[in-house]
């Protein structure tokens, strides 16, 4: 059982933990991810180790509430234990001075960019972080990106805060405004990590995204996480899960992630609706001890 | 000797039939497909055996069980006995007394093969093996006093948990290191609970820490930790690499991208590890239900895929095998079983292209018809294209099970362990010693994708040479 020390929300169905790993927490690096279980007879889902305080042998995760599992974890709270913690798997961020780098993060992805942007800030880069969301509410860790960036541009889809935009009008723009940019780092919604490499790869400049296919073991036993690059087979989470936004195949990677939605919608219904009827039970409960 | 029968008269006794559930309702549940002898049919198998000096039966059993000794036990009701028999050469007994390639081993060498059927010396294995597990006599051999000297093992499989159960019988602190979260490697996540219950692999890893040895999860030897740290940081005074072949191989023909294409290995995964077939458990992300199943393959994965297929709502499955039936290396018994429970077998039958229904998912397997032709390096017959035959079977789930390759996650972080051209550990025949001072290998990372007794032969002559280091401290 691996202990949950810390838990907090950071926006609606967005959760940061941090959990006793000390293993994990000393020898991760950016880029790297855990796979876990969340209780007997759950499913193994991966998440990116955001940080880590190897004093404290903790990691931090941030988990986004989509499906049955990730809503189970976020129900846990300081002090709850999770099951099985495996990790750090995948190969580490590619970090080097490559002068200026822009962090993108979309809703969830900037998550998942903020230990990689941390690192290379770190490794002397300028480090120029968007991050985008919906909404207001789907902006995350703007703190956080603040601290360890250069300069920080926040987008909304609906101008509910900051820019009203695409984190790629903002990429364009600064491209069109003549910024020598050296390397960029997506990371969020598909159609979102294909546009960046659109935008990218007509100024040839060094474009990186971390895909997240479905994964199983972690370990390069089941083949279920392979993405098509170059025109080649790859186990995202042995050769990944960044590879070079230029060479992804995108369509494959959308249908492939696609291809359990029903079942996963009808899991997530069942819990739900579970859920909902123990907070009947509950409410039911409390009002008979009342009289 | 105890058998009171004339040579004759054993012979006029027929070979005892496996009682088994019956076709069409196992073919739609995960209970165990043989049911087991009872005590009257085991001893009236074991009466047929000819009690020969040549003893071609212990010739042919890969770790030497002395087949004739434990069923002469069997004849005389000692049933426990038996077992202990059996123990001295093979310590998973009820393990391997199911899933042996019988044929090719004990029973194809015994001399009754040759002129009828061989002695049922696998099913007796299974149950002298379960008499002793249900009747609970084992019993744990003692345990020698601790020398100090501490082993990691690297994989649960039947490699890593034999060397582990010798070890830790010698004295010394073993401790088991696996990627997954639960123990049993193949035996839990590969071979389905229909052929081999998960119980008596539980059963087997529990008697082992109760001797003392200690299993870790999610450990991935590699990514959490390296062999150097193991040996330098963490007091580990030798090593022994049983990480199995678990990386899958697929085809590289067109299509192999599509929803609906998996691997043997993540196929099983789902549904053997995270039990995707129960209600009570989140991994049923896919079901077969209504499905025209098709599994690539001939050996035991793709029995196993198949099988697993039909019992989890397959509206039809078969089999696509390149080469033809005599030459599938899948164990006899799986052959019969899946014929029997309705899979098609469609031999000399070459996957091509994987067809896409135009929304990514998969509508079809092109395939083309082959004819044997020369032998390969293999000695089987190589499968050569019938010019023109290409043709479409129709299916909207593929699994692919042509083999795997060693993981390389241990040899890529461990650069002196020399590996040869494909991959797998180098290791000595004898002493299982790799390049590396105080490192070890064994089982399926070096011979390549084997038998369960070979790698619990390997894991047990691990044991003896590690022991020999560790007592020695020669190299
Ligand atoms: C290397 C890697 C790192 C990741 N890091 C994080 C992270 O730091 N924080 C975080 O919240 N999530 C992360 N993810 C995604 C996370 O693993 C999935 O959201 C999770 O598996 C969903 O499980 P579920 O049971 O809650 O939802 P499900 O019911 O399985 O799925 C619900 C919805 O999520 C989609 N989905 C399912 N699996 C994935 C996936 N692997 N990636 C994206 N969408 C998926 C489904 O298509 C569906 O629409 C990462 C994924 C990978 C591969
Ligand atoms: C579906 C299927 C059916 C089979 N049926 C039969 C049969 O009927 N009869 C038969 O005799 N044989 C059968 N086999 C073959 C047999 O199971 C294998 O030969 C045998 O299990 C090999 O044992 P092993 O101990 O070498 O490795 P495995 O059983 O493969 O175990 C290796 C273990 O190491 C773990 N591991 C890998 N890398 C690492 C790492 N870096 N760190 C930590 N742990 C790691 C793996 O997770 C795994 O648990 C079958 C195989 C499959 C896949
Ligand atoms: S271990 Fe296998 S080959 Fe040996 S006697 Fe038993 S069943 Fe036969
Ligand atoms: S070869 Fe057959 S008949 Fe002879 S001892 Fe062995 S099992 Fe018995
Ligand atoms: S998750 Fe199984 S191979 Fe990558």
């Amino acid at each position: 059982m691996y202990k949950i020390t810390e838990a907090r929300f950071l926006a609606p169905q967005v959760k940061r933990f941090r959990i006793t790993a000390p293993d994990i927490a000393r020898r991760r690096k950016a880029g790297q991810f855990v796979i876990l279980r969340v209780q007997e007879g759950g499913e193994r889902i991966p998440l990116t180790i955001a940080d880590s305080d190897p004093g404290e042998g903790t990691i931090t995760l941030i988990v986004q509430g989509v499906g049955k599992t990730t809503r189970m974890l976020n129900q846990k709270e300081a002090g709850d234990a999770i099951l099985d913690l495996v990790g750090p798997l995948g190969k580490p961020s590619d970090i080097e001075p490559y002068g200026t780098a822009v962090v993108i993060g979309g809703g969830l992805g900037t998550a998942i960019a903020y230990p990689t942007a941390k690192a290379l800030k770190q490794a002397g880069n300028h480090v120029i972080s968007i991050i985008g969301g919906r909404s207001r509410e789907f902006v995350i860790l703007e703190d956080e990106m603040r601290a360890i960036s250069d300069e920080v541009f926040v987008t909304t889809d609906d101008g509910s805060y900051a820019e009203k935009g695409f984190v790629t009008d903002r990429l364009n723009a600064l491209i069109e405004g003549g910024r020598k940019l050296d390397f960029v780092l997506a990371i969020g919604p598909i159609p979102m990590m294909r546009a960046v490499a659109e935008v990218t790869r007509p100024h040839g400049i060094h474009t990186v995204v971390s895909l997240n296919p479905i994964m199983v073991d972690g370990t390069g036993m089941c083949g279920g996480c392979r993405v098509l690059v170059g025109g080649e087979s790859q186990f995202a989470c042995v050769d990944g899960p960044e590879f070079d936004a230029h060479q992804v195949d995108f369509r494959t990677l959308s249908t492939r992630n696609a291809m359990y939605r029903e079942r996963e919608k009808a899991s997530l219904d069942a819990f739900e609706d579970h859920e909902c009827k123990m907070m009947k039970m509950a409410e039911a409960a409390e009002k008979g001890a009342g009289v | 000797m105890s058998n009171p029968l004339s040579p004759k008269a054993r012979m006029q006794i027929p070979r005892q039939a496996m009682p088994e559930q019956e076709a069409a309702e196992r073919s739609h549940n995960f209970e165990e497909v043989n049911l087991g002898l009872d005590d009257a049919i085991a001893r009236q198998e074991a009466l047929r055996c000819l009690q020969c000096t040549s003893q071609h039966c212990f010739n042919g059993c890969p770790v030497g069980v002395k087949v004739r000794e434990f069923i002469d036990l069997v004849v005389e009701g000692d049933y426990l006995a038996a077992a202990a028999k059996i123990r001295e050469d093979n310590v998973l007994p009820a393990i391997t007394g199911r899933v042996c390639p019988q044929e090719e081993q004990c029973e194809g060498r015994c001399v009754l093969a040759k002129k009828g059927e061989p002695v049922a010396v696998g099913y007796l294995e299974r149950f002298v093996a379960d008499y002793e597990r249900t009747h609970g006599q084992v019993g744990l051999p003692p345990r020698a006093a601790p020398t100090g000297r501490k082993v990691a093992i690297i994989g649960s499989g039947p490699a890593g948990l034999s060397a582990a159960g010798d070890l830790v019988q010698k004295g010394h602190e073993v401790v088991v290191m696996e990627a997954l979260h639960e123990i049993g490697g193949v035996l839990v996540y590969g071979i389905p609970q229909f052929r081999l219950p998960k119980e008596i692999v539980r059963q087997e890893v529990d008697n082992m820490r109760k001797m003392g040895v200690e299993f870790r999860t999610n450990v991935v030897v590699g990514k959490s930790v390296t062999v150097d740290e193991l040996m330098n940081e963490e007091g580990y005074h030798a090593v022994f690499v049983a990480t199995g072949a678990g990386l899958p191989i697929f085809l590289n023909i067109p299509g192999e991208h599509l929803c609906g294409v998996y691997s043997a290995n993540e196929f099983l995964t789902r549904v053997n590890l995270m039990k995707a077939y129960r209600e009570d458990h989140d991994q049923p992300v896919f079901d077969c239900r209504g499905k025209d199943v098709v599994v690539v393959g001939g050996g035991n994965t793709a029995l196993d895929a198949v099988r697993t297929s039909l019992r989890i709502g397959a509206r039809t499955a078969s089999i696509l095998y390149r080469r033809s039936a005599a030459e599938m290396p899948a164990r006899a018994e799986e052959v019969k079983h899946a014929r029997e429970e309705g899979v098609q077998m469609l031999m000399l039958t070459n996957p091509v292209e994987f067809i896409d229904d135009g929304k990514g998912w998969l509508d079809g397997v092109r395939c083309q018809k082959m004819e044997l032709g020369e032998p390969d390096a293999s000695g089987r017959r190589r499968p050569m294209p019938v010019a023109g035959s290409e043709f479409v079977v129709p299916a909207s789930m593929a699994i692919i099970a042509v083999g795997n390759r060693g993981n390389p996650l241990v040899q890529a972080t461990t650069p002196d362990l020399a590996t040869n051209k494909k991959g797998y550990i180098t290791a000595d025949d004898d002493t299982l010693k790799t390049s590396k001072r105080g490192v070890f290998a064994g089982g399926d990372i070096v011979t390549g994708g084997a038998t369960v007794i070979l790698a619990m032969g390997a894991g047990r002559k691990a044991a003896r040479a590690i022991h020999h280091f560790l007592e020695t401290g020669e190299w």
